[in-house]
């Protein structure tokens, strides 16, 4: 009886073995369904169901720039150093989750040599961008020559929140390439997560959870971009958008224009590259992507420039 | 003197729990929104009050948003009794009263002559508005007696202001004692019942709030006497604040929907009923940067 017993036991942990799961947004450190109670089905390549992804309203947009504002000064505030260790940190934690990562992007298209490839450029990327923080003052803050008795000097200070609309691909490369130079400029970010890959995306979510990131810095919502973008251009406490230039034309002008109403800034960059490029020749694409990412640039367009005059006698 | 009625607590966090529950969106949510910040006491209650804060507290009750100028005015500006005249001076020709605090305020720990002192000084510097604070030290102990005088002794030197009793329910220890405290007050002549000075840790909560209510709804049956009630202290968003407008409305009816009988007590409420407001209007989530902050 006993026997009999243990093994309907094991057989029912077998069928167990696999459970679904279901995908959350991140949201102050905490992993909210969201506030719609909709969700979309992603399905595997051979139209296998893989999750229920959330589609997120404009309060979900709401409660996330709400956490990014509440944690944005204390995480601009931290020295250029420590925000160095805690952006190295992501890289660590990252790279102990490779095969789950690798797994879910195979699962949604992509081929296993270019899932790895990728997952190689974003803990480059994290690390060189890591390293920026305590240098980007040095290279681009200045003392400006003036005609007066003034010492005259001029350093990079973070913009605020920023809504970044995350490219459809490289799922992951893409949305570390906007975030990581919001991240060093001392910003806090809502991310708008690929619609077609969002698992990469709810995955880096749990990275940024067990890592020494604090709450809110980071918040990913997922949904359709046509439902999000309205709510996150037209909010008054977004200082800049970034996205790229695969976005629908539309959206893309909707940005612009909303952006009016508070003078954010707006930011797309040329397009990321489609999955059929990935695909095809993995190594050129993901290297060239990366070569184009790791640019010290991308720190400047989102800070901005404060100027002292401090006055000085003889 | 005062009867001492039991309070059903887990009975009143259930009504409570039940008046969260309402849904109040669009029209109705804008009406309510108007109404708040009609109901609303503005307030400065601090050592570092200068004369500019004061100032720019009394432009923020004229103007509460430039851009929007068919936007309600306060009801009140609630001060310091050294800053009573200042504020006059500002608020001379328009509809809002001004409302000074007294009596030793916020603890009450001094001698009735200078309790009365204060209050003869806040109202001829020109407070249409007292708010007291009761002993609660005296309250305690059993005094009540002594409590019920000081509050009438009050009222009487107030002569036309209108006066407020606060009751600092973070201090009271229990419901029963809030209903009791309560129904001293309106007993001995409050105009007005206020849960706290903002000054003690819980200030207006719910539950105080609702058990406040019913005592002056009792008080209105026996008596015929309709009493105002002024939570203060805590309320800091426009959801809770329409909340207390559900208690209110279930609990008193229409007739206390009314500044005449309602404030809140409130200083950063008003960014965010104004902040909700315009949302409402423009569909446009908006940022506390574009707000002034008294």
């Amino acid at each position: 009886m006993a026997k009999k017993q243990t093994s309907d036991d094991t057989s029912q942990i077998n069928t167990m073995n696999s459970i679904p799961k279901t995908y959350k947004n991140y949201i102050n450190g905490e992993f909210p369904r969201t506030e719609s109670g909709r969700y979309y089905s992603v399905e595997a390549l051979d139209g296998k169901h893989i999750a229920n992804i959330g589609l997120s309203t404009r309060k979900d947009v709401r409660n996330a720039v709400q956490a990014a504002r509440k944690a944005q000064a204390s995480w601009a505030n931290k020295t250029a150093y420590n925000r160095g260790q805690i952006i190295y940190r992501i890289a660590e934690i990252l790279s102990g989750r490779r095969e789950q990562f690798t797994n879910e992007m195979v699962l949604l298209g992509y081929s296993k040599e270019a899932a790895e490839l990728e997952i190689n450029a974003c803990n480059e990327l994290i690390v060189y961008f890591a390293g920026w923080t305590d240098k980007i003052g040095q290279v681009f803050g200045s003392v400006n020559p003036v005609a007066s008795d003034h010492f005259n000097f001029s350093r990079q200070e973070s913009v605020g929140v920023v809504g970044i609309i995350s490219p459809e691909t490289p799922s992951l490369l893409g949305m570390l390439g906007l975030l990581l130079p919001n991240m060093v400029a001392g910003n806090s970010q809502v991310i708008i997560a690929s619609k077609q890959f969002p698992l990469p995306s709810c995955t880096f979510a749990e990275v940024l959870a067990t890592s020494d990131v604090p709450a809110g810095i980071v918040n990913i919502i997922t949904g359709l971009k046509s439902e999000l973008i309205p709510p996150i251009s037209k909010h008054m406490d977004v200082d800049v958008l970034v996205g790229d230039c695969s976005l629908d034309i539309e959206l893309r002008v909707m940005c612009e224009l909303e952006s009016a109403s508070n003078m954010k800034k707006v930011y797309f960059w040329e397009s990321f590259n489609s999955l059929e490029e990935l695909n095809s020749s993995p190594n050129e694409t993901i290297s060239t992507c990366l070569h184009s990412l790791k640019d010290p640039y991308h720190i400047l367009h989102v800070q901005e420039v404060k100027t002292t005059w401090h006055p000085i006698s003889e | 003197m005062i009867d001492r009625i039991p309070i059903d607590a887990v009975g009143i966090q259930e009504r409570v729990a039940r008046v969260c529950t309402r849904s109040i969106k669009k029209e109705s949510k804008l009406q309510a929104l108007d109404l708040a910040l009609r109901m609303m006491d503005l307030t400065t209650l601090e050592g570092s009050d200068s004369e500019g804060k004061v100032r720019q507290l009394c432009n923020k009750a004229l103007h509460p948003y430039t851009e929007l100028p068919n936007i309600p005015s306060v009801a009140a500006v609630c001060v310091y009794p050294n800053r009573v005249a200042l504020a006059k001076s500002i608020l001379n020709n328009s509809s809002i009263s001004i409302a000074s605090v007294a009596t030793a305020f916020p603890s009450g720990m001094s001698s009735l002559i200078i309790k009365l002192d204060d209050v003869k000084f806040a109202v001829s510097e020109g407070a249409d508005e007292i708010d007291m604070v009761i002993s609660r030290g005296a309250f305690l102990s059993g005094e009540y007696a002594k409590v019920y005088d000081e509050i009438a002794q009050i009222k009487e030197v107030c002569g036309t202001a209108h006066l407020k009793v606060i009751l600092e329910t973070g201090e009271l220890g229990s419901l029963e004692n809030v209903r009791m405290a309560s129904d001293l007050a309106m007993k001995a002549g409050a105009d007005f019942i206020k849960t706290s000075t903002g000054k003690i840790s819980p200030a207006a909560t719910m539950p105080v709030v609702l058990v406040m209510l019913q005592a002056i709804r009792d008080f209105h049956e026996t008596t015929g006497r309709k009493i105002g009630m002024k939570p203060a202290g805590g309320i800091r968003s426009s959801k809770q604040a329409i909340q207390y407008l559900v208690m209110v409305k279930e609990t008193l009816g229409n007739d206390w929907l009314d500044p005449s009988l309602f404030r809140f007590g409130a200083s950063s409420l008003a960014n965010d009923v104004l902040m909700q407001w315009i949302k409402e209007k423009t569909g446009r989530y908006q940022s506390l940067n574009y707000f002034s902050n008294d």
